[in-house]
């Protein structure tokens, strides 16, 4: 007998959010409208935008890879692959020696093993690697999950600024490479 | 109705011509809006989403590509399974519900068969599907099937005895069992002494709806009631092994009868296809009948799903001892008030 007030508690909450989903207009407006009501997504028509710091896909920004490899050793799956050259490039300075850099000749990123822990963005000390929301990149062969840096650098475009810090904070702001 | 369109039928003809494709619309229809409106919608907008969109305008069509799956896969036996046994199960469960759609009267001339005790056969043949249940759980050669069919027995026959005791109060109250003249006592009751609207035996056996409800979920395994097919502990009970066809017709069964019992919830309890205001002797109940009774039929439809879609599923001792301790005794007190007011009123 105790439990009746919880029984009809229960009938109460689902009778509710089934009116609240079908006449989201309320008593006021008693249209069905349920597409409006839903709080769910129609996915392939309608696109939720995730939030900003989404995990979606990674980006790279080519020019500040130095090929120093320490995504690809911190990358628990091994999915990194990179091949690079040194170069010889102008000196800074009239007179002085010409600079070793180094080149990126290969820049993957397997998809296919990638867990998306985020370790390479985390551990790139030159601001290389970015996360950006971006989700939508699955492929009808697995092969072609492999992005190569190109590929990679396409993403570049959709990483989303950095959110600003809270006033008064002794950090510099942090810019995105564009 | 067939003599006004002036025709005369051989009794064969009037079998597979008329009385096999009502019958089987009858069954089929209900049970597809109840699927469509219920199971895929309601549920869906009591969680806040919409169910399924893309077939059909709102998604109407859905159960129809629900079906063509089932239909073209693959009709697996398990190996050790008792094949006979096995194959027949689906078609006794779904038989127990072409069974009770026979005696519901749709208008005063609109049924198929007018047995004397109607109610009684109904409750009858609504046990066989028990014995569907057992037979596929049994017939699989599978430990969960055979735990599902066994809950499901033990389950079926002690919600059997409420159900049944809540009929015998509406039986006292209306004198008969025959199910046209429990539909002509609440057209042509009175409400002490005020006819206006009859008296639906709502008013009076509320208990007895309450009680009749309850058994009704417990009888069709809808949640709260679906220890038989818990999937958590027992994949999914007796319907372990059914694929295609065979499991096509185990899901026709349970949301035919979910339909027909409600149907045999608004005769007993609702007036079946009276509404007030015409006199229950006129003709024209032969044509909307049908649709009263199924406008009364699919809100009671909605009390059990509603239901359904609330709660979470019992424990099996908590489950038999509403059963045995709560539903059997109260529904025995109704029946005792029931008979006592008959004699004194």
């Amino acid at each position: 007998m105790s439990q009746i007030p919880g029984i009809l508690k229960g009938l109460k909450v689902t009778f509710r959010t089934m009116i609240k989903t079908l006449f989201p207009g309320g008593i006021k407006n008693p249209v069905p409208r349920p597409s409006e009501g839903a709080l769910t997504v129609q996915y392939p028509h309608e696109k939720e935008a995730p939030p900003t710091r989404a995990r979606g896909v990674i980006a790279l920004h080519e020019g500040n890879c130095t090929a120093c490899m320490l995504c690809a050793r911190e990358c628990p799956d091994w999915c990194i692959y990179i091949e690079g050259h040194k170069e010889l490039a102008p000196p800074r300075r009239a007179g002085g020696q010409p600079r070793k850099v180094n080149a990126l000749d290969r820049f993957d990123i397997d998809y296919s093993l990638c867990m998306f822990c985020g370790i390479c963005v985390e551990v790139c000390p030159f601001d290389a690697l970015f996360w950006t929301p971006e989700y939508e990149f699955s492929e009808l062969r697995l092969a072609d999950l492999l992005h190569d840096k190109e590929r990679l650098s396409e993403w570049m475009h959709t990483v989303p600024d950095y959110e600003e810090y809270e006033a008064g904070s002794e950090q510099k702001q942090r810019k995105v490479p564009r | 109705m067939i003599s006004v369109l002036a025709l005369d039928p051989a009794w064969w003809q009037q079998t597979f011509l008329i009385k096999v494709p009502i019958g089987l619309l009858a069954v089929l229809l209900p049970a597809g809006t109840i699927v469509y409106l219920y199971l895929f919608k309601a549920v869906s907008f009591m969680q806040s989403r919409l169910g399924p969109m893309e077939a059909g305008p709102y998604g109407s069509m859905q159960l129809l590509a629900e079906v063509g799956k089932w239909l073209q896969k693959e009709d697996i036996f398990p190996t050790k399974a008792d094949k006979f046994v096995f194959a027949a199960a689906p078609f006794v469960v779904l038989m127990s519900t072409f069974l009770l759609v026979v005696i519901i009267p749709a208008g005063p001339d609109a049924m198929f068969v007018n047995l004397d005790a109607g109610i009684y056969f109904a409750m009858a043949v609504s046990s066989v599907s028990v014995i569907g249940i057992l037979m596929a759980g049994w017939a699989s050669a599978n430990k969960y099937s055979l735990l599902g069919g066994i809950r499901a027995a033990g389950q079926l026959i002690a919600y059997e005895l409420p159900l049944i005791l809540a009929v015998v109060g509406v039986v006292i109250q209306a004198g008969t069992m025959n199910m046209q003249g429990i539909v002509l006592a609440q057209a042509e009751g009175e409400i002490l002494g005020w006819g206006g609207i009859g008296n639906p035996f709502i008013l009076t056996q509320f208990i007895g709806f309450f009680i009749f409800m309850v058994a009704v979920q417990a009888e069709l395994t809808q949640a709260p009631f679906d220890m038989p097919v818990a999937e958590s502990e027992l994949v999914t009970g007796y319907l372990t092994e059914y694929s295609g066809i065979r499991f096509l017709l185990f899901f026709i069964g349970e949301f035919a009868s979910a339909g027909v019992f409600s149907a045999i919830a608004a005769v007993l309890f609702f007036g079946g296809w009276y509404i007030p205001g015409i006199d229950p002797a006129n003709d024209i109940f032969n044509v909307i009948g049908p649709l009263i009774l199924a406008g009364k039929m699919m809100v009671i439809a909605f009390l059990i799903f509603w239901f359904r879609f609330t709660f979470p599923r019992f424990r099996e001792d908590q489950l038999q001892r509403l059963a045995w301790k709560f539903l059997i005794p109260l529904s025995l007190a109704n029946i005792a008030l029931t008979g006592v007011l008959k004699v004194v009123v």
